[in-house]
């Protein structure tokens, strides 16, 4: 198939549509409209639906249900609907049930602005919504990819039974590169035998349900979890690694910022620097024990965020402290550029600690 | 490799201009990127492009130090005419910018895109007009192959349109600065 020119929102959209998914609930908000543009448009030409709802909340609540019948979902905001929809991403993580979720980040905190941000880090790998749960939390670094892991989205929710989290920004979202919808690998799914689709009055009923008043019976299904966890760091963790083997400066960003770094790493080379870039593009679950290893052979890291230094705590867990880690950021909107960023890379290999 | 920076209001055809670039460039198999900041205004307020065109895959697709700028207003002529690599290229729009480029390490190409316009009938498409005048001196692409994308650059439902820009392509690949 040839190469289509989209926009990173776009190619969500329809990376979702080829996925098989056919219903959208959302609530308008920039960067991400044109992720509900698109879903306007385009579901109701392949018999799906998209939903406007009255807000973001009812809007998540639409795919906790339309998830508990095991049907394919996909909802989508940024950074301030994100918050909005905790309290049900809780509740779908409480009732182990698969759906996409996409966050195209803007800066904050509060209503913020409407500029490129990923100081939503923290909200998303670590607590999105209450209790002892997480969602699975991928982190695309192009338009090409931002297709490749929604497709990967839906088969990781469906698999683990949880919420999969596409983890953008305002600059992926609204950038536009050649993207290529070519086959993605198919995956085994389990049945769905859990989903609430009508008995036909020939088997017991499934319940779908967040509520435990026995906390034994709580602690059994978050542990139960937790090895679903466990289970998806094992298989799924994905990362890329550049210009690594004999680097002794690391680079470690995802998403917009890791192509900064990048070109920030090949300029750092031409000046004699060994550098390389680890790219984790999963942040939940995070690459601990590849970035471990590579402690062994670097001199220093430097974690490259737009935030003031959210993934850094990572980072240092993943090292033990065997190299140092520096934090490097822009944050409200600003996005760092390759200069900046090389200049940090600079200071790495020229000035003592 | 060419890395491009469009700037000027919203609503002069910024975004549009940046997309043909990078379409042509698909359509010659180059990587390419194109992204976009403005604030929440339709029209009014600043706009620019980031527009990478590249042989090797595209790493930062920000350009903060573009190979070739085309400033359709003051106030981005000065914000970004620092920015552009030495033996780079401004091409301006001097109906709308009274002012010189101010450094002699960059080819400056000066054109009344918006008065030519005007003059044509075609008010809106200084914006084509500034890529004719920038594919003739700095040969990014060439004229046939630019001419020919851009006439097919209008939607099915308005083939007319694809003429104008045509038009506007000659019109500024034609100036004799």
């Amino acid at each position: 198939m040839a190469k289509m020119l989209m926009k990173g929102n776009e190619a969500i959209a329809e990376a979702a549509i080829r996925a098989g998914c056919r219903l959208f609930f959302g609530y308008p908000i920039t960067p991400q409209t044109e992720l509900s543009e698109y879903m306007a448009k385009n579901m109701p030409k392949c018999g799906g639906l998209s939903l406007q709802a009255e807000s973001e909340i009812a809007a998540i609540n639409m795919v906790l249900g339309a998830a508990s019948t095991g049907a394919r979902v996909i909802t989508s905001s940024s950074s301030p609907g994100i918050s909005l929809k905790s309290e049900g991403i809780s509740y779908i993580i409480g009732s182990d049930l698969p759906c996409v979720i996409v966050n195209v980040q803007r800066g904050g905190p509060g209503l913020g602005g409407i500029q490129p941000a990923q100081s939503d880090y923290n909200q998303a790998t670590k607590a999105l919504g209450h209790g002892d749960g997480h969602i699975i939390v991928l982190a695309p670094d192009s338009v090409q990819e931002m297709a490749a892991l929604t497709a990967e989205a839906f088969d990781l929710a469906d698999i683990y039974r949880m919420p999969c989290m596409i983890f953008a920004d305002g600059a992926l979202g609204q950038m536009m590169e050649p993207v290529d919808f070519e086959a993605v690998p198919v995956r085994e799914l389990p049945a769905k035998d859990w989903a609430c689709t009508g008995t036909g009055g020939k088997r017991v009923h499934n319940i779908i349900n967040s509520l435990y008043m026995e906390p034994e019976a709580l602690e059994k299904t978050v542990v139960e979890r937790f090895e679903r966890y466990k289970k998806l760091a094992e298989n799924e963790t994905k990362y890329e690694e550049f210009m690594l083997d004999d680097a002794e400066y690391a680079v470690v960003a995802y998403g917009i910022t890791a192509r900064i770094a990048k070109t920030a790493v090949i300029n750092a080379r031409r000046k004699g620097i060994k550098a390389g870039l680890f790219r984790p593009i999963t942040l939940y679950p995070f690459p601990e024990k590849p970035l471990n290893r590579l402690a062994d052979g670097v001199k220093k890291f430097l974690s490259v965020e737009m935030n003031m230094g959210q993934m850094l705590n990572d980072v240092k867990v993943a090292v033990e402290c065997k190299k140092p880690v520096i934090h490097f950021g822009r944050t409200g909107g600003v996005i760092p550029t390759p200069e900046e960023v090389l200049e940090q890379l600079e200071k790495l290999a020229g000035g003592a600690e | 490799m060419s890395a491009i920076l469009l700037a000027g209001f919203g609503g002069q055809g910024i975004l549009f201009a940046g997309k043909q670039l990078v379409l042509a460039g698909m359509k010659k198999d180059k990587q390419v990127s194109w992204l976009p900041s403005y604030g929440p205004e339709m029209r009014g307020g600043t706009c620019n492009c980031s527009v990478n065109i590249d042989d090797e895959p595209i790493g930062s697709p920000l350009v903060t130090a573009p190979d070739i700028l085309i400033a359709m207003n003051k106030p981005s002529l000065l914000k970004f005419a620092g920015r552009v690599v030495p033996g780079g290229t401004v091409v301006y729009d001097t109906s709308l910018i009274d002012i010189a480029v101010g450094r002699d390490d960059v080819n400056a190409y000066g054109i009344p895109a918006t008065g030519l316009a005007n003059d044509a009938g075609i008010a809106k498409l200084a914006n084509v007009i500034l890529l004719g005048y920038l594919i003739k001196k700095t040969g990014l692409y060439e004229k046939d192959f630019f001419l020919e994308h851009i006439r097919g650059s209008a939607p099915k439902s308005k083939p007319e349109l694809g003429e104008l820009n045509a038009k506007a392509l000659l019109i500024g690949y034609g100036y004799e600065g």
